[in-house]
C-alpha cells in the first residue's frame, strides 16, 4: 500500500513523489492535503496535495527536506511504501468563476499552487500566477504553472534567475495596475503568505492563504493546529487550510510553529548522524 | 447448580491487587496494577456469596454472568470462567482494567453494604489474562449471508459490532481514520494502565474472525456513508466516538504550552511520545503542569505529565472530590504517585511570555450550589477570590464531543444540539434507513463497556434486518416510544 511509484529531484532541495493511493485520489481536490507517516515509529506529517489523477489513482506530494521525517522521506526510492497516507483532508479552495485572479506561489508552495492555478483556469478565471523563491536552484514546476496561467511572473530573490525580486513585489504592481483583480491565493513560507496579505490589504484585494500549522490527527480530533482568523480560534485541519489572509493571526501562528523546534533539531541532527554513520559502513 | 458448594462465609478481606510501588511507577509507563497471583484470585473469588438474586449482573451495563465466572473460579475451573465471562464479554481483558466498577457492579454487591464488595474487575482481569495467555480459538460460525456491513470506526463499539456481526456469518469491513485500530483504547488510555499488546490482541481476534480493517480511511473524507452504500454495503455502524475536544475559551488558551488533553495523550500513546526521539513525535512537558478536568482523561493527562518528568502536576477541578467522574481506582494512584489536587477551582486566564509560551495562569475558587441537571452541585465562582498559579504548561481535559466529520455529505441523520447522533437505545437505529450507531457517538463521551454494549444490540439488530426479519424501519424517536 502507498507505493511510491516516481521520484523526481526538483532542484536540489526540493523532491516530488507519485504516490499510489487510489481511494485519496478519488476524492482529491485542489487545495487539500494529506497526512502521511514515513515509517511505522514516524509522526503524522501533513503536506499539500501538489497533483492528483484520479483515473491512475495517484497523488504527487513535493515537499523540502526540513527536518528528519521529510529527510527520510527523501531517503526512499521508488518502490517503497509509506507506512500510511491518509486522505484527502480539509475543505478544497472555494473554485467559481472570478474574473481575474492571482495565483502566488513561494518556495515549495509553488507546488500547491498549480493545481489551484489549473481549477480556476478551467473555471474560466484570467489567471496571472506569480513564482519565486530564494534562488535559481529552489524554482520549479515553471513551464507546468505557464501552462495553466494567462501570464507568469518568475522571480528570485538574489536574481540569480528572472528577475530580482520578492513575489510580492510584481503582486504590488499588479495590484496598482490593475483594478479589477477579484482575489488572490498565495502559498508559500508563513512569512511570506503574512506579506502576500499586507501587500494586497490597501488594495482591499480578498486574499486566501493555506495555513501550514503542526498537525497530529489531521480530523479536528486534538487541536494542534489551532490558529486564530479574525479573533475566532480555528482549527486548521477542518475550517482550513485556507483562510482569509487579512484576517489571520500571523505572529500567533509563527509562534506555534516553533513549538518543536528544539525537538525536531535534536531529532534531524542525530537522523543525519546516524545517516552519515550508515552511509561510511 | 445443586452439586456446587457453597463456600463458607468466611472472614475473608478484600485481597488488594499487587501494584508497582508509586516512587518507581511515576516515572515508568509500565502497567500499574499487576494482577493477581492465583493465589490471591483464589481468595477473593471464595467471598462471592452467590446470591440468589445477583444484583451484580443488573449493575453490569452488559448484563455479565458474574456469580456463574466466579462459581467457575471457586471450583478451579479457569477454562468454564472463561466460557462464562466471554458469553456475554468480548473485551474482558480491557473491562477489567478500566470498567468504573465502583459504579456499576461492585457498587450493588450485597458484601458492599456492611464491607467491602467482591473485587470483581479483578477477578475478570485474571480470566481474561489466563484466556489470551493461552492463545485464542476461532468461536463457533454461522454461515456466511453473502451480506457485507461496514462498520465505521475501531473503538470498543465498531471492534464488538463487527465481531457478532461476523460470527453471525456476515462480511465486515472496519472503516478506521487513524493509522491504528482501537480508539480510544490505542490513542486516549496510556499504556501504563492498558497496555497496547491486549489492545493488539483483542483487534487481531476480531481480524481473524475474518472482519477486514481498512486503515487511513476517514469516512466523510476519504469516503462517505453514501460512497459505502453505493460500493455495496448493506448495512452501515457508526461508531466514531466522541473525539472532538473541548476547550474554555479563556483568554491565553492558544499560547504555546496549552494542550487539549487529546492532542497531549495522542502524543503519547498512539505516537508514543514517550519513547522520542527513537519514535519521531515530540511531546514538550514543561516543569509545572496544570491538567484542568476531574475525569479519566484528566487523570491520564496528569500521571502521563508525571512520567514524562514534570516536577509538579497539579489537577485544577472546579467541583469537589466526590464530583469527579473519574474511577476512584485511578484518582487514588494520582494522588500516590504524587499528584496535587486543587479543588473547587476553576481557571479564568492563561498568562503568556513575549515568546508566546505559558507563564501562568490565573484561577478563581469555587463553592457548591444547588444541584444542577446532571445531580452534581453546580460550582459557583467565589468573587475577589482570583489567584495566580504558577504553571507552565496547561492541559484541557474538559470531555469530549462527536466529531462531525462522518456526516459530511450524509443526509437523513438526524443530531441533538450536543452534537451526539440520535439513536434507539435497544436497537441502535438511526433517523437514516440501513444506519445505526452506537458508543460514545449517541452517549457522547462515556464508558468502554456501555459503548461495547451499545455495538453488540446493533449487531444483533443489524443481523435481523439482514435476515429480512425488520421490515418497516421505524425512526429512533418512534422505536422508543413503542
Ligand atoms: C483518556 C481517556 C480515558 C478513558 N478512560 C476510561 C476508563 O477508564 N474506563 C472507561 O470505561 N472509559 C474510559 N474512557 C471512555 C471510553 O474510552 C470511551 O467511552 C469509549 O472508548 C467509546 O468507545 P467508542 O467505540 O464509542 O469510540 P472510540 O473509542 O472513540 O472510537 C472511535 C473510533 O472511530 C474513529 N473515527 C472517528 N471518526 C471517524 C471517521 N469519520 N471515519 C473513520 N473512523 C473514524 C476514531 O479514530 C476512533 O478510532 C476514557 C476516554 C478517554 C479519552
Ligand atoms: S490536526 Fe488535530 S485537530 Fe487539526
Amino acid at each position: 500500500m502507498y507505493e511510491i511509484l516516481a521520484k523526481e529531484e526538483l532542484g536540489t532541495v526540493n523532491k516530488l513523489m507519485v504516490i499510489d493511493a487510489p481511494l485519496v485520489a478519488r476524492k482529491a481536490q485542489a487545495g487539500q492535503f494529506v497526512i502521511l507517516r514515513v515509517v511505522e515509529e514516524g509522526e503524522r506529517i501533513p503536506l499539500t496535495i501538489a497533483d492528483f489523477d484520479r483515473e491512475k489513482g495517484t497523488i504527487t506530494i513535493v515537499f523540502q527536506e526540513v527536518g528528519k521525517s521529510t529527510m527520510h522521506l527523501g531517503l526512499l526510492q521508488v518502490g517503497d511504501e509509506l507506512a500510511s497516507f491518509t486522505g484527502p483532508l480539509g475543505r478544497p479552495t472555494e473554485i467559481e468563476n472570478y474574473g481575474t485572479v492571482v495565483c502566488v506561489g513561494g518556495g515549495v508552495g509553488i507546488a500547491p499552487i498549480y493545481p489551484i492555478a489549473r481549477a480556476l483556469k478551467e473555471a474560466g478565471n484570467e489567471v496571472i500566477s506569480i513564482i519565486g523563491a530564494r534562488t535559481k536552484d529552489l524554482l520549479f514546476w515553471e513551464d507546468k504553472v505557464r501552462a495553466v496561467s494567462d501570464e507568469l511572473i518568475v522571480c528570485t530573490d538574489d536574481g540569480s534567475y528572472a528577475r530580482k525580486a520578492l513575489v510580492t513585489e510584481p503582486l504590488k504592481e499588479l495590484c496598482e495596475a490593475r483594478k479589477d483583480i477579484a482575489c488572490v491565493w498565495g502559498i508559500g513560507p508563513a512569512i511570506m503568505m503574512k506579506f502576500t496579505s499586507l501587500t494586497t490589504k490597501p488594495f482591499g484585494v480578498k486574499t486566501i492563504v493555506s495555513l501550514n500549522s503542526i498537525m497530529v490527527d489531521g480530523t479536528g480530533m486534538c487541536g494542534a493546529c489551532r490558529v486564530e482568523v479574525g479573533g475566532k480560534t480555528r482549527f486548521v485541519c477542518v475550517d482550513g487550510p485556507e483562510f482569509d489572509g487579512h484576517e489571520v493571526d500571523w505572529d500567533l501562528l509563527m509562534a506555534r510553529q516553533r513549538i518543536y523546534l528544539t525537538e525536531e533539531k535534536r531529532a534531524f541532527d542525530e537522523f543525519k548522524l546516524k545517516c552519515e554513520c550508515d552511509s561510511g559502513l | 447448580m445443586a452439586e456446587a458448594k457453597k463456600p463458607k462465609r468466611e472472614k475473608i478481606p478484600r485481597q488488594e491487587m499487587p501494584r508497582q510501588a508509586p516512587e518507581v511507577r511515576r516515572r515508568n509507563f509500565n502497567e500499574v496494577a499487576l494482577g493477581y497471583t492465583p493465589e490471591l484470585m483464589a481468595l477473593e473469588a471464595k467471598r462471592c456469596l452467590q446470591c440468589k438474586k445477583p444484583k451484580c449482573i443488573e449493575g453490569c451495563p452488559v448484563r455479565v454472568d458474574i456469580p456463574a465466572f466466579i462459581l467457575k473460579l471457586q471450583e478451579g475451573d479457569l477454562a468454564g470462567a472463561a466460557v462464562a465471562l466471554y458469553a456475554d464479554n468480548n473485551l474482558p481483558a480491557i473491562c477489567g482494567r478500566v470498567c468504573p466498577q465502583e459504579t456499576q457492579c461492585e457498587a450493588v454487591c450485597v458484601l458492599g453494604k456492611k464491607g467491602e464488595p467482591v473485587a470483581i474487575g479483578r477477578l475478570e482481569r485474571y480470566v481474561a489474562d489466563w484466556r489470551i495467555s493461552q492463545g485464542t480459538e476461532v468461536p463457533e460460525m454461522a454461515p456466511p449471508s453473502g451480506k457485507r456491513v461496514a462498520v465505521v470506526g475501531s473503538g470498543p463499539a465498531g471492534l464488538t459490532c463487527a465481531a457478532d456481526l461476523a460470527r453471525y456469518g456476515h462480511q465486515v469491513t472496519i472503516f478506521e481514520a487513524l493509522h491504528a485500530p482501537g480508539g480510544v483504547l490505542i490513542y486516549g488510555i496510556p499504556e501504563f494502565r492498558l497496555p497496547k499488546a491486549i489492545v493488539h490482541t483483542e483487534v487481531e481476534y476480531v481480524k481473524s474472525l475474518g472482519v477486514e480493517l481498512i486503515l487511513n480511511c476517514v469516512i466523510g473524507k476519504t469516503l462517505t456513508i453514501d460512497d459505502l452504500f453505493d460500493d455495496g454495503y448493506e448495512a452501515v455502524f457508526l461508531g466514531t466516538g466522541a473525539g472532538l475536544p473541548m476547550f474554555m475559551n479563556i483568554p491565553g488558551e492558544n499560547y504555546n504550552g496549552v494542550y487539549s488533553a487529546n492532542e497531549f495523550l495522542t502524543r503519547v500513546n498512539l505516537m508514543k511520545g514517550y519513547l522520542f526521539p527513537e519514535w519521531d513525535t515530540p511531546v514538550r512537558i514543561g516543569r509545572r503542569v496544570a491538567v484542568v478536568g476531574g475525569g479519566n482523561v484528566a487523570m491520564d493527562a496528569a500521571r502521563c505529565s508525571m512520567r514524562l518528568g514534570a516536577d509538579e502536576v497539579i489537577i485544577v477541578y472546579r467541583r469537589s472530590r466526590v464530583e469527579m467522574p473519574a474511577r476512584a481506582e485511578e484518582v487514588e494512584n494520582a494522588e500516590e504517585e504524587g499528584v496535587v489536587f486543587n479543588l473547587l477551582t476553576n481557571p479564568v486566564e492563561i498568562y503568556g511570555d513575549d515568546n508566546g509560551w505559558v507563564r501562568g495562569m490565573k484561577c478563581i475558587r469555587m463553592e457548591l450550589g444547588e444541584p444542577d441537571a446532571s445531580g452534581r452541585r453546580r460550582p459557583i465562582p467565589i468573587e475577589g477570590s482570583e489567584f495566580d498559579m504558577d504553571v507552565d504548561t496547561v492541559i484541557m481535559a474538559l470531555g469530549t464531543r462527536p466529531n462531525p466529520m462522518v456526516f459530511t455529505d450524509a443526509g437523513g441523520l438526524e443530531r441533538t444540539r450536543w452534537g451526539t447522533v440520535v439513536a434507539d437505545e435497544t436497537t441502535g437505529r438511526t433517523t437514516r434507513e440501513r444506519v445505526w450507531a452506537g458508543g460514545d457517538i449517541v452517549t457522547g463521551a462515556a464508558t468502554v463497556i456501555s459503548a461495547m454494549g451499545a455495538g453488540k444490540r446493533a449487531a444483533a439488530d443489524i443481523d435481523r434486518y439482514l435476515r429480512g426479519e425488520i421490515t418497516t424501519w421505524m425512526p429512533a424517536e418512534e422505536a422508543q416510544k413503542a
